[in-house]
């Protein structure tokens, strides 16, 4: 497949040199580590400081989630790999400011070892309280009867958004994790893949589709999913979708939802919206109220086609995480 | 039967050669169970230790010191998995070799055995799963057992690696449990565990080494 890049093994550099480069008012990459970058303005005193991280080519994910209302730093791992602990010890040690740090990332092995290894050295070498929360919103990565092994996808953001706000309105460490925890408990995410993207090091597609097939539950880094068929009209697609996130997490009549239509790289927002439509149909239907709506690309996969929905149910706690501002180099909500 | 600095140093060497000619055949095992990066993300770690190895390393004699650095530097090149797997094994590995430059049946056998605890410690993963445990696990109860009989490294070793290969070749057999490949269920059938794989070749590099050392 063809990508504008200068050498595979030097896209996550280039890429962070660029970011850095285009944002210097809201992101700077710390010394001690090139792999570790944080907001440009220092992490207030008392704040407990907001750790998101994962490894590339998920953008805007994670990268553009460090600013505002968000998170205070993020370690960049290679692509679709988990970073290393070092950047991840680094940026904990420039994010905390006494009241300690949460990390937020998604259930992947890597990832558990990797934070989980930061997270003690942190503690050993620092005395830097570190609480967790991992994301396991997607639907498809394992039954329910085994919820806690299911991976992170979309919904990571809104996890990260709940922490980011919860930390910024000054709730301590204990809390941070309690309502980051209960956004994750409240969110779930199904999604579909429509075309393979293909790593910079190897060049193959990930995956096989046919011309005419989809995958419903398609992993974030082309990670098979529980069903191949016939690509349908987006709003079959999306019945089924939504279908699978109530039929695992039932909703009722007059709650409110936060709902996010997520496109995985090459789905164009055309198709976003054309599904987003029929979400708001079935929801409106059911009485379910959206409180708030996202519809665009906020976790992608490389050049991925297919997109993902996300629903997080909102209690009165949760709806003013959700409403409170951001502003980070990839998303300003006022 | 005794292993030098350098000829420690020699097979670390030889890994990374074997995983750039590997690097490929590791990756399409992947691309079948899960993002086909495993080729790649070995390489990117070894190529990191090859770099120290020329480098910090150089002149280094302390056996000990040159596992630990070899853990350290492949888990900052690749995070993932595998960073934390094999740098946990280098690392536990490393106690055996404190302080020492050249090695004795005795150390290289306690360097393994703290090797494979070290990474089972870490990952959790059980034989079935359909991991590189599948390959080590094996390994280290055939060398435990058969240098308790001989005391003897290299033919200890060497039946280590018989069974390492088993292991590697009944993961064609196995249903994914651990990882990110766990949601191919039956899919995941017919298709060698690329974890498995690649510590496979490890092992067998470690023992092509010894046996030339031997020999010259």
């Amino acid at each position: 497949m063809k990508k504008l890049i200068n050498n595979p093994t030097k896209v996550v550099e280039e890429m962070i040199e660029g970011y850095v480069k285009a944002y210097p008012k809201h992101v700077r990459q710390l010394a001690e580590n090139e792999r570790a970058l944080v907001t440009a303005k220092a992490t207030r005193e008392g704040k407990v400081g907001v750790l998101i991280g994962g490894g590339s080519g998920h953008e805007p994910a994670f990268i553009g989630y460090v600013g505002d209302g968000m998170a205070d730093g993020v370690a960049v791992g290679n692509i679709f790999a988990s970073p290393p602990p070092d950047p991840i010890l680094e940026a904990t040690k420039a994010i905390d400011k006494g009241e300690g740090v949460i990390y937020v990332y998604g259930n992947y092995a890597g990832d558990v070892m990797n934070f989980g290894m930061a997270a003690e050295l942190a503690d050993l070498e620092s005395g830097i309280r570190v609480g967790s929360v991992l994301v396991t919103d997607d639907v498809a990565s394992a039954p329910k009867a085994e919820k806690e092994k299911r991976r992170g996808i979309a919904g990571e953001f809104f996890v990260t958004k709940v922490a980011g706000a919860a930390a910024d309105k000054g709730y301590n460490l204990d809390d941070v994790v309690r309502v980051a925890q209960k956004a994750n408990d409240y969110t779930r995410t199904m999604g579909v893949g429509l075309t393979p993207c293909s790593l910079p090091q190897t060049g193959k597609p990930s995956f096989e589709l046919a011309e005419n097939e989809m995958e419903i539950g398609l992993g974030h880094h082309g990670e098979p999913g529980i069903e191949k068929g016939e690509l349908q009209p987006a709003d079959q697609v999306v019945d089924r979708l939504v279908n699978d996130i109530l039929t695992d997490m039932p909703i009722d009549l007059g709650e409110k939802v936060a709902v996010l239509v997520n496109g995985l790289g090459s789905t164009t927002n055309m198709e976003l919206y054309i599904m987003f439509r029929r979400v708001e149909q079935i929801l409106s239907e059911k009485g379910i109220e959206i409180h708030r709506s996202y519809v665009g690309s906020y976790s992608t996969s490389l050049e991925m086609g297919g997109a993902s929905v996300t629903i997080t149910r909102l209690d009165e706690e949760l709806a003013a995480f959700v409403d409170h501002p951001a502003d980070c180099p990839m998303y300003v909500q006022k | 039967m005794k292993v030098t600095a350098e000829e420690l140093k020699t097979f670390l060497k030889n890994v990374v050669t074997m995983i750039e000619e590997q690097k490929d055949y590791l990756c399409e095992l992947d691309r079948k169970l899960g993002d086909g990066d495993h080729g790649v993300t070995m390489s990117i770690g070894w190529q990191a230790v090859n770099e120290k190895l020329d480098g910090d390393l150089k002149e280094e004699v302390d056996c000990g010191k040159i596992s630990i650095l070899t853990g350290r530097t492949f888990l900052s090149a690749v995070g993932s998995s595998v960073g934390p797997l094999y740098a946990t094994g280098f690392m536990r590995g490393a106690k055996a070799f404190q302080g020492k430059s050249e090695l004795k049946d005795e150390d290289l056998k306690d360097f393994w055995v703290a090797f494979i605890e070290g990474i089972k410690e870490r990952g959790k993963a059980e034989v079935g799963d359909k991991t590189m445990i599948d390959t080590l696990q094996p390994a280290l109860e055939s060398l435990q057992a058969d240098f308790e009989k001989s005391n003897n490294f290299l033919s200890a070793f060497e039946s280590a690696v018989q069974a390492a290969e088993k292991g590697m070749e009944s993961t064609k057999d196995m249903l994914s449990k651990r990882g990110r490949s766990s949601r191919l269920g039956e899919r995941s059938l017919g298709t060698t565990d690329p974890g498995a794989a690649s510590a496979f070749m490890i092992l067998n590099t470690f023992l092509a080494t010894i046996k030339s050392v031997q020999v010259a």
